[in-house]
Formats: C-alpha cells, structure tokens, sequence
C-alpha cells in the first residue's frame, strides 16, 4: 500500500469528503415534490383513464365502429350496437375492463373520430374491483368531465399526428 | 411495610420520569434518522402525520399495534416471544445509570460503567434468541453475524472505555463526566473518540455494519420472521440502544451535561439540556453516515475490529498510561 493511500485511510479523508458533501446536499434544493399537494407536470400525451367524448352539440363521437375492440391487445374492451331511427349507428354497450387494460394507447390511436381517448387523470384507484369495470354511462360521464382538458390536450397534438 | 410502599412508588415516580421521556425520544429519533436520510438524498422524508411528520412514528406504531403477531409454526414459541421482550428491556435498564444533570440520575452506582457495558452486551442475547427461536435460515445465519459482530466490537470499546477510565479514576459516570470540567476527553483522545464511534455503529448494527439485518442477502435477518408489535419492539429496543450509544458517548468525550465554555450565555442552559443537545449531535452523526456509506463485507468488518482496532486501543492504552505516569498525572482519589 502506498503512503498516502495509507494517510488517507488513517485520516478518514475519503469518509470526511462524503460527509461534507452529504451536509452540503442536506441544504440544497429538494428533487422530490408534495404528492398528493402538489404535482408534478403531465404531458398532453399521457395515457390516463378513458373517457368516451361527445360533439359540442351533445352527441356521441363513437360510431361503434369497434376498431378499438379489435386492436385491444388485452381484450379488454367489449362493444354491442344497434342502427338508430336515424339511420347511424351508435353503442349500446362500451365497457372497459380497467383490471385488464394495460394503457398502451392504442385504442385512442386507432379510433377514426377521436371519441374514446385516454385523459391525463391517472387518479381513480379503487375499494372494490367492481368499480374498475367501466360502462358506457360512467366513460361519457368522464368525457363530460375532463372535456375542456381532452379537447386541449388532443389540439397540443395534433400537429404530431 | 408503608414506607417500603413510599420507597417503591418513589423509584417508579423517578423510573416514569425517565423512561416515558426515552420512548417518547426514541419514535422521534426513528422520524429524524429517517429525516436526515431523505435531506442527503434530496428527498423531503415523511412530512404528512403532523408538523414537520412529527407524528410519523406514532402512526406507525398504531400500525404495529393492530397488525397481527405471526408466530411459525417449527420456532420454539417461548424463546420466541421472549426475545423482543429482552431486547427492549436490556435497552431500557441501561439508561438507569446514565446521568442527565448533576442530581438527576436514577442509580448513581459506583461502578456505572461497568454496569452499562454489561448491560450493552447482553443486548446481543436478545438477537441471538430471536434469530435461534425462529428455526429459519435467513434469522439464524444473521443473528450468528450480529452475535460475532458485537462480541468484536465490545473488545474495542472496552479497551477505550479505560482509556477514559485511566484518566478520570473513578467508574462513576458523573465522576467522569466531572473529571471533564477543564477539558473534555474529546480532545486528548480524538482518536479513541473517532473509534469508539465506529465501534458504536457496528455495535448497534448501523450501516455500513448493518451485516445482521443485510437485505440483500438475509432478507431482514434475525427479524425476518417477526411481526407486529414484536418487530416493533426490536426496532425500539434498537434505536433505544443507539441513543444509549450516543450518550455514553456523550458522557465518555464530550462532558455530558457540562457546557462547552463555562461563560454566561451557555451555563445558564440547564445541563440536562446540554446533554440532549450532545446526544442529538451524535445521533445525526449516525444517520448521516448511514446515508454516505456502503455496507463493509463481511471479513473486512471482522478484519478491521480485531486486526486494527483492537491494537490501536491497546497502544493507546499503553501510551496514555505512559504519559500519565511520567508526567505524574494520574488522578488521585
């Protein structure tokens, strides 16, 4: 062993470096954030819950083309549907397994109207496993909810896709 | 038959006064190591459960209580539950001689010392029958790791525990910390105070020498299979024996309750005071040096306790004892 690898082994001085530094960091700026007071930035693409939009005028965006059905790589995602009186097709069932979801985006990436899209909440945990399996009635309800944030989030994009 | 009634409810009356204080001291320290640790690492630490997160350990200790005591099946149930139950109380008992100001200190015996390196020791059986009673590997492998661990280090302490001894003369901690009113043994044996802290860490089973418990490789060591308010209690029983470290630390270099220059802004603080403020002082220490330091192999840890320390003491033993004698200093009593 060298002498002054020695010295410094006797001497602490790699052990007294750290502390300094550790003391230094103590003082400096936090890296973490408040969670649940504060939070951090979420970006316009992030892939949160669904919700099922609807037109400005109250009418829904799906046209139960099942795309989403179809391109769900979960399974996770289950659609009925009938003909209207006035002749469109509309759902009359759109759950969503959320247990079985895996968030990838591609559902909102395939649908040709930009009705079922993933917003940035990613805060509905549940009690109760029943909860997560979303109808139509509770995805609408969070369209109607988060549509000011879906319809500016989907515009920020839009150049993108 | 009345005044031994008097004499008993008295003692508890003193015993309270000092051990609620303690427990009270010790679910805050767990807040504060845990405090320093996330303020090195830039994190914020556990802030919610009241100002600053000064509740925390209470609301963990609620957990602790409500959480179901598991006890396995092939372990020898009464070893079992005995060894918490030990380990707590060995830490407990210890503070009776620890001296907090001139006149509060519940067993002033002559031979304080003694009795607190005794006690300290003992704390290993505690692990040792926690880690044996459990009949699992990962227990027994790490309590046969901590057993090793504070057998070696006891040695060092010991040796520079009558280094201090040589220069007070006494074995009574408040004589000791009065033979520091002139000067506290801090400076003429910095370092035996230097190795008495890292035998400290590894006596209590702090990183880096934290072997027991390694998560890496004994998932949690001899509290592997413990649960609820037992694990709790080895968790008190632990920080309880870190503070125990840090005052006697205290009391052995920095001069307990004395204050640092006998001037007026200082002494008017009352010793007590002083003490916690020491004791505080050293526990940071601890915990920032969990956060700065990896964890030692383990031929290293034994390599520096028995090859390095041990001699080093004992030369300075020698050369303390030389240096008094020749400069004819050695206390009289």
């Amino acid at each position: 062993m060298k002498i002054s690898r020695l010295l410094k082994t006797i001497f602490m001085v790699d052990f007294l470096t750290g502390l300094t530094i550790a003391i230094k960091e103590v003082f400096k700026e936090k890296k973490t954030i408040n969670y649940p007071h504060e939070k951090g930035a979420v970006s316009p693409r992030s892939r949160g819950e669904h919700a099922l939009r609807r037109y400005p005028n109250g009418e829904e965006r799906c046209i139960a083309c099942k795309l989403c059905e179809a391109v769900c790589p979960a399974q996770a995602i289950t659609i009925e549907s009938t003909e209207r009186e006035d002749g469109s097709r509309k759902t009359t069932r759109y759950d969503i397994d959320m247990l079985k979801c895996i968030y990838c985006g591609l559902c909102e990436e395939s649908c040709p109207v930009d009705a079922i899209v993933q917003g940035p909440n990613f805060e509905f945990s549940t009690e109760t496993r029943e909860e997560l399996y979303y109808n139509k009635e509770k995805l609408l309800e969070n369209g109607d909810r988060w549509e000011s944030v879906l319809a500016a989030n989907i515009n920020a994009d839009n150049s993108h896709r | 038959m009345i005044e031994y009634l008097i004499i008993l409810l008295s003692e508890i009356y003193k015993i309270s006064i000092l051990l609620i204080p303690v427990l009270t001291a010790v679910a805050m320290i767990v807040w504060l190591d845990r405090r320093v640790w996330a303020f090195v690492q830039k994190r914020r630490g556990p802030n919610v459960v009241g100002p600053f997160g000064l509740f925390q350990s209470l609301a963990d200790a609620l957990k602790y209580v409500f959480k179901e005591i598991i006890i396995p099946a092939s372990s020898n149930k009464i070893i079992f539950i005995l060894a918490p139950i030990v380990t707590m109380t060995l830490a407990l008992i210890a503070w009776a001689v620890i001296p907090f100001s001139e006149t509060f200190v519940i067993a002033d015996i002559n031979v304080g010392i003694l009795y607190l390196f005794a006690v300290s020791s003992l704390g290993v059986y505690g692990i040792i029958m926690g880690g044996w009673a459990s009949n699992s590997k990962y227990p027994f492998l790490g309590s046969i790791r901590s057993a090793a661990q504070m057998v070696s280090y006891e040695v060092s302490i010991g040796i520079i525990i009558i280094n201090v001894l040589l220069c007070v003369g006494s074995l009574n901690l408040s004589d000791i910390v009065k033979a520091q009113q002139n000067l506290w043994f801090v400076i003429p044996l910095f370092p035996m105070f230097v190795i008495f802290f890292i035998s400290a860490l590894a006596e209590t089973n702090r990183p880096p020498f934290d072997l027991p418990e390694a998560e890496a490789e004994l998932v949690a060591g001899y509290q592997t299979e413990y649960s609820g308010m037992m694990y709790a209690m080895f968790w008190l029983g632990e920080y309880a024996n870190i503070l125990l470290m840090c005052a006697m630390g205290s009391i052995l270099f920095l001069g307990g309750w004395l204050s640092p220059i006998d001037l007026f802004p200082f002494n008017i603080i009352p010793g007590a005071l002083w003490m916690i403020f020491k004791i505080l002082f050293l526990f940071i220490l601890f915990a920032l040096v969990k956060a700065i330091v990896p964890r030692y192999r383990y031929d290293q840890l034994m390599k520096l306790g028995w090859k390095i320390f041990l001699p080093f003491s004992l030369t300075w033993v020698v050369l303390t004892a030389g240096y008094l004698l020749y400069f004819d200093l050695l206390p009289v009593n």
